[in-house]
This record gives structure tokens, sequence and C-alpha cells, in this order.
């Protein structure tokens, strides 16, 4: 059921990401101050976005699964917030790569997206240890869900907080972090983003699919364990 | 009106069935037993009535009230012992059984009632973790009457009393309480003669069920 | 409601006092750890953004033995299934336990700030302290509406001694940061620019935001 759409979907991830790719290399120009490894940014930024987004969006499927009780909902939650913290590793790989390439440093804590980002990251890391501790299916699902709901509702509110505290002490981010990308920058951007989201989605729908059709040969096998002593006897 | 119906109850743990197709109709006033093994689901059943744990499916209606939409109907109407007491043990005896008649609503005079009743008046003001397994079961019995509930749904309710404590009893929850009950047990025999009408329990399935021998009963747990 | 909850509450205060289980580990825990912060820092005193780092992780840190102490008497000796044999609404349950960490919380202050200001911190609290309690205040509720949440979360799963002070911990940061900003100024040898109004507003948005959201989502916990 969740298959439907996977085919062009994936084949438009695939159009975008090479399309982004190529504007990374040949279109983009180099960072005035930073260089090459500059470029580096158009992985870390859309990648951050779009894990965030999907984070915030595994917290809305939940209160969907808590609203009709249907375990599918649960378990779309579930995958989102999945593939956002794998996501999220490669935020935390690419900054600290790029915070080494231009800063020397492989952390720097005057980042309010990095640095909310970590926090974000850890406290979804309890996800797994919590979801997978409660035995009871439907219980679980309702727990993950509350867990996803709160979290969700986090990640905004832990955004402001972390960027009011670094703007208070290195008052200087905030204009960095301004936004006025020159034209090619801001296209490459663009469409980096747009390539980032629609590859999250398919890796979303495949995840989905996959968890899908082994829930349904379980199911069928315990349907055939049941019958065969009926058939015996 | 029946005080219970239940037809085609069924509760899953995950996949697999802890309960299915349980079907029986219980009269006002009158006593089930349940019987069965360990693991046949009994306590689950119990839990289902109580409002605990949510059926899956069929129709299960809990005098008038239809789980699980009108689970909120059934707090003031049903009394649980099981085999857990629900008592505090850092707390006295009295101080539960009144924690648990503020939360009902009811009156403290009910408390005092009740601790003569089962005759723990006098180690009322001792903390749980002091008494006996059968004076624990008696304030256990008195918390699940507190309410004067209709139906009373009873796990091993003799568990650790002595003749006269299940003697003092009876009134409470025995068959002269006038409550409905359903009642779980391994006393075969004792269980049938208390009883009304039984259902027999076999890996979640209802193997037997209305008026029961003692020798099919006995085949349950083979 | 309130009736309901003002039942479970003092039920709650007198098995604490009975059972000395929490607020006596709690205030031990802090005096400890400040002892260990004057060992790991090696300072004899402390001001400005460190005693007020120091004094906001230390009392974050106990809040976790609350927390995870939090429902066990109810999970341990059946009180959930009590209360759900009960007439009750689940949010007294939650206004109950979120009360009564609160109160913990407090009566672990009134020990731990006066020892942390004679253990270790450098300035008097003298002409600081209205604006301390405010913050201690707004503190303490965020905390008790997270904390009663989260207790209830991680108090189905197996591991949960180390699942809530997972959950709680990170989900306290917006929380640390505005305490130990707000206080910083506090704790400064001379005066400088305070900019309490800004981390108080912070303050009050995180705990509107996580007491409508534990109302919210409460009633789905605890259950079957």
């Amino acid at each position: 059921m969740y298959s439907k759409g996977l085919k062009p979907l994936a084949a438009a991830s695939a159009v975008l990401l090479v399309t982004a790719f190529a504007l990374v290399f040949f279109y983009a120009p180099n960072d005035a101050d930073q260089g090459f490894v500059q470029k580096i940014f158009y992985v870390h930024v859309p990648m951050a976005i779009v894990a965030l987004c999907g984070f915030v969006a595994g917290g809305i499927m939940a209160i969907r699964h808590l609203r009709s009780g249907d375990p599918a909902w649960d378990m779309r939650s579930y995958v989102a917030i999945h593939m956002s913290i794998i996501l999220g590793l490669g935020v935390l790989i690419t900054g600290a790569i790029w915070a080494r390439a231009s800063w020397g440093h492989w952390w720097v804590w005057d980042e309010p997206v990095l640095v909310s980002f970590l926090v974000v990251f850890l406290l979804y890391c309890v996800y797994y240890p919590l979801r997978f501790s409660i035995d009871d299916p439907e219980r679980q699902a309702r727990y993950s869900s509350v867990f996803a709901i709160t979290a969700g509702a986090f990640v905004p509110l832990n955004f402001v907080a972390v960027r009011l505290a670094e703007a208070y002490t290195h008052p200087r981010v905030l204009s960095q972090t301004g936004g006025s990308l020159p034209g090619e920058m801001r296209l490459t951007f663009l469409v980096s983003l747009a390539a980032m989201a629609c590859l999250f989605v398919t890796l979303w729908k495949l995840e989905l699919t996959a968890k899908h059709a082994s829930a349904e040969l379980k199911r069928l096998r315990r349907r055939l364990a049941e019958r065969q002593p009926a058939a015996v006897a | 009106m029946p005080a219970i119906e239940l037809d085609g109850l069924e509760r899953r743990y995950g996949e697999r069935a802890a309960l299915a197709g349980v079907s029986v109709t219980v009269e006002a006033g009158q006593t089930l037993v349940v019987l069965g093994a360990n693991g046949a689901g009994k306590t689950t059943l119990l839990r289902v009535l109580s409002g605990l744990l949510r059926p899956h499916a069929g129709t299960v209606r809990v005098l008038g009230a239809e789980l699980p939409g009108e689970r909120w109907r059934l707090p003031r109407l049903v009394g649980y012992l099981g085999h857990d007491p629900l008592l505090y043990r850092d707390l006295t005896g009295r101080e539960n059984l009144r924690y648990h008649a503020r939360l009902h609503g009811v009156g403290d005079e009910r408390v005092t009632e009740l601790l003569e009743a089962v005759g723990m008046e006098r180690r009322a003001d001792e903390p749980i973790a002091e008494l006996s397994r059968g004076m624990v079961q008696r304030l256990a019995t008195a918390r699940a009457v507190l309410h004067d509930p209709a139906l009373v749904l009873l796990d091993e309710p003799r568990a650790g009393l002595d003749p006269a404590a299940t003697e003092l009893l009876e009134p409470l929850v025995g068959r002269g309480s006038g409550r409905t009950r359903v009642l779980v047990t391994h006393d075969i025999e004792g269980g049938l003669a208390d009883s009304d009408l039984a259902v027999g329990l076999k890996d979640g399935r209802q193997v037997l069920a209305g008026s029961v021998q003692a020798a099919e009963a006995r085949a349950l747990y083979s | 409601m309130i009736r309901t909850a003002g039942t479970i509450l003092r039920k709650d205060l007198r098995l604490e006092l009975r059972t000395k289980e929490s607020v006596p580990a709690m205030t031990l825990f802090t005096l400890t750890v400040y002892v260990l912060f004057h060992f790991g820092l090696d300072r004899d005193s402390l001001d400005g953004d460190l005693a007020s780092g120091v004094l906001w992780v230390t009392l974050l840190l106990a809040s976790v033995i609350g927390v995870s102490r939090l429902y066990a008497a109810e999970r341990e000796q059946g009180g959930v299934d009590a209360l759900l044999l009960a007439p009750v609404d689940r949010t007294a349950l939650f206004l109950a336990k979120a009360a009564g960490l609160l109160l913990f919380l407090v009566a672990v202050e009134i020990v731990a700030v006066p020892a942390f200001a004679i253990l270790l911190l450098g300035p008097g609290l003298g002409g600081a302290l209205p604006e301390l309690l405010a913050i201690l205040m707004l503190g303490n509720l965020g905390v008790a509406a997270v904390g009663a949440l989260v207790g209830a979360l991680a108090a189905e799963s197996r591991a949960r001694e180390l699942t809530a002070p997972l959950l709680l911990l990170p989900l306290l940061v917006p929380l640390l940061i505005s305490c130990a900003q707000a206080t910083e100024p506090l704790f400064r040898q001379e005066q400088g620019p305070e900019d309490l109004g800004r981390w108080l507003g912070l303050l009050t948005l995180y705990d509107v935001v996580f007491v409508l959201l534990s109302v919210a989502v409460f009633d789905y916990l605890l259950e079957d």
C-alpha cells in the first residue's frame, strides 16, 4: 500500500540529486573566505532542515495516531523519526567537518543550529530504548506517540532558547546567518534542499513498504501455522 | 437487563489472542465461575470486565455499559479484587481505605464500618507491610466494596484467608451479598458449588460454558 | 478534579514523610555534588556564570532522582490500577504528581540554596534574593511539569531508571539556559548589565508549553 508512487518519487530524487550535485560543483561560486570547503554547506544545511522537519512531522503523525488509534500512523511516525535520526547523524558529522575546515575546531558552540541540533539529537536517541523496551504493541505505539509529540514540540522551543543564548553571548552570529546569499548560491541551495527533501520522502516510503511487507509476511506465517494443525486433525 | 453480556469477546496481546470467542450472559445477582489452567486467560477476562483492559473485538456489555466506549461508567459500578491488593505498603489500613474512599467520593464513616466488618479495626493503624497475607486480603476486600458495587470481580478471593475470615467476608463478597459476581478460582468443586454458571477457558478460548460438571472442568487442567 | 488531585497529593506527601525516600536523597545529592565541584574545579568560591551554572546543573541533576522515584509507588504497589478503577480523571494524577515534585524541589532548595551560598558562592546572596526566588519558582514549575510527564512516560519502559534521566535532561536544556542566564548577573562580583526580563519570559513560555502539552497527552499514558 506504500509502494504506490515510489518509483516516480525515486526517479525525481535521483534527478534532483544529480542536478544539485552538478550545481554545487560547476555552478555555485567558491566562497570568498572559506573556499571550496564551504560547499559542504549545501549538504549540511538542507540535511539539518529536512531532519528537523522530519522530527516535527513525526510528532504530527503521532497526534494522528493518538486521535485515530490507527497503528499505521504510529509506524509512519516511527519511520519518520528513524530517518531523521540517521540524517541527524549526517548533520553532526558534516557540521564537524565544516567547523574543522573553516575554524580549525571539530566543534563550535557559537553555531546555534548545530548546538540545538545536538540537543535534539540526544533527546531523539532515547526514542529507541523507550520504544523497544515496551512489550505490549498498543502501549508501545501510544507511548512512542506521546514521546514524538513532546519531542516534536520541544524542537522549536529548544531552537529559540539556544538561539537566544548564543545571540546573547556571541552577537556576531545573528548578522552572519542573516541569510543574504548571492543568487547562484541561493539557487544551488534551494535545489539541494529540494533534493534532500525528496530523498527523505523516498527513503521514508521505502522503509514503510519494507516494514509493511515484513509485517504482512509475519501475519501470513502465523495464519499458516494456525491452520496447519487443524488441517492435520 | 443481564448484568454481563459477552459475545465473541476478543483481546489480543500483540498478534497472540489472549482471549478469543468468549460468549456468556450473566443475569443480575448470579455468580459466574471462571475455570482454567494458569495462563488460560482468566485474569485477562476479569481485567476486561473491570475496564482495565480494552476488548479488541466482540460485544461486551457490563451493567449496561458498552465497552470500550462507555468505560467511564464502570468505576462506580464494579469492584475489583485481584492478585494485587492495590494498597500502599507504607500506609496503614485506615489511611489506604480513606484514600480509596475519597477517590470514590465515599465518606469516612463507610471506612470505619468496613474495617469493623472485616474484623480489622484493632489493627487498622498499622502499616500494610507489617500485616499478614490474610489480613491484607481482608483489607483488600474492604477496598473492593467501599463504593458498594453492583458487580464484584474476584480473583482467588480466599487466598490466605482462614475459615473464620472467609465466613466474615461472606456478606461482603459472598453469594449472600446480593451482588453479581465473577469468580476466578482453582478450587473446582468449591467454585462450582458457589456459582450459578461456569466458563472454562483453555489457551484463551472458551471450551466450556453453562452448567459444568466437575469432571469436565478437571479436563481443563490436563 | 482539583479535589482528586489534592487527595492524591496528600497521599504522596504522607508516603514521602513516612518513607523519606526522595527529598533526603535529593538534598544529600546536591550537597555531595557541591563538594565534588569544589574539588573538581579546585575553587573555594565561585561567582558569575560559573556559580550560576554549578547551582542549576546540580539542582537539575537532583531532580532526576525525584522524577525516577515519582511513580515508583504507583507502579510497584498497584496505584495506577487503583486510579483506573476509580472514577478519576487522569489529569488529576498529572496535577498531583507535578505539584508533589514541585514541593519536593522547594524542600530541597530550602537547604540546597543556602548551602550553596555558604559553601561555594563568592558574592553574598543579599540583595538578589527576590529575583532568585522568582527564577527558582519558575524553574521548579518547568521541572515539575516535564518531570511528571517524563516519569509517566518512562514508567512502562523496562530500563526506566535509565530512560527517565536520558529523556529528562535534554528536555531541560532550554530551562537550564534560561535559569542559568537569568541567575548569572545576580552572582556577579560587580553589578553588570542584566537581561532578566528576556530569560524570565522564555522560562514562562517553557512552563506554559510543557504544562499544556502534558495535560494534552497525559491521558494516553498509564492506560491498559
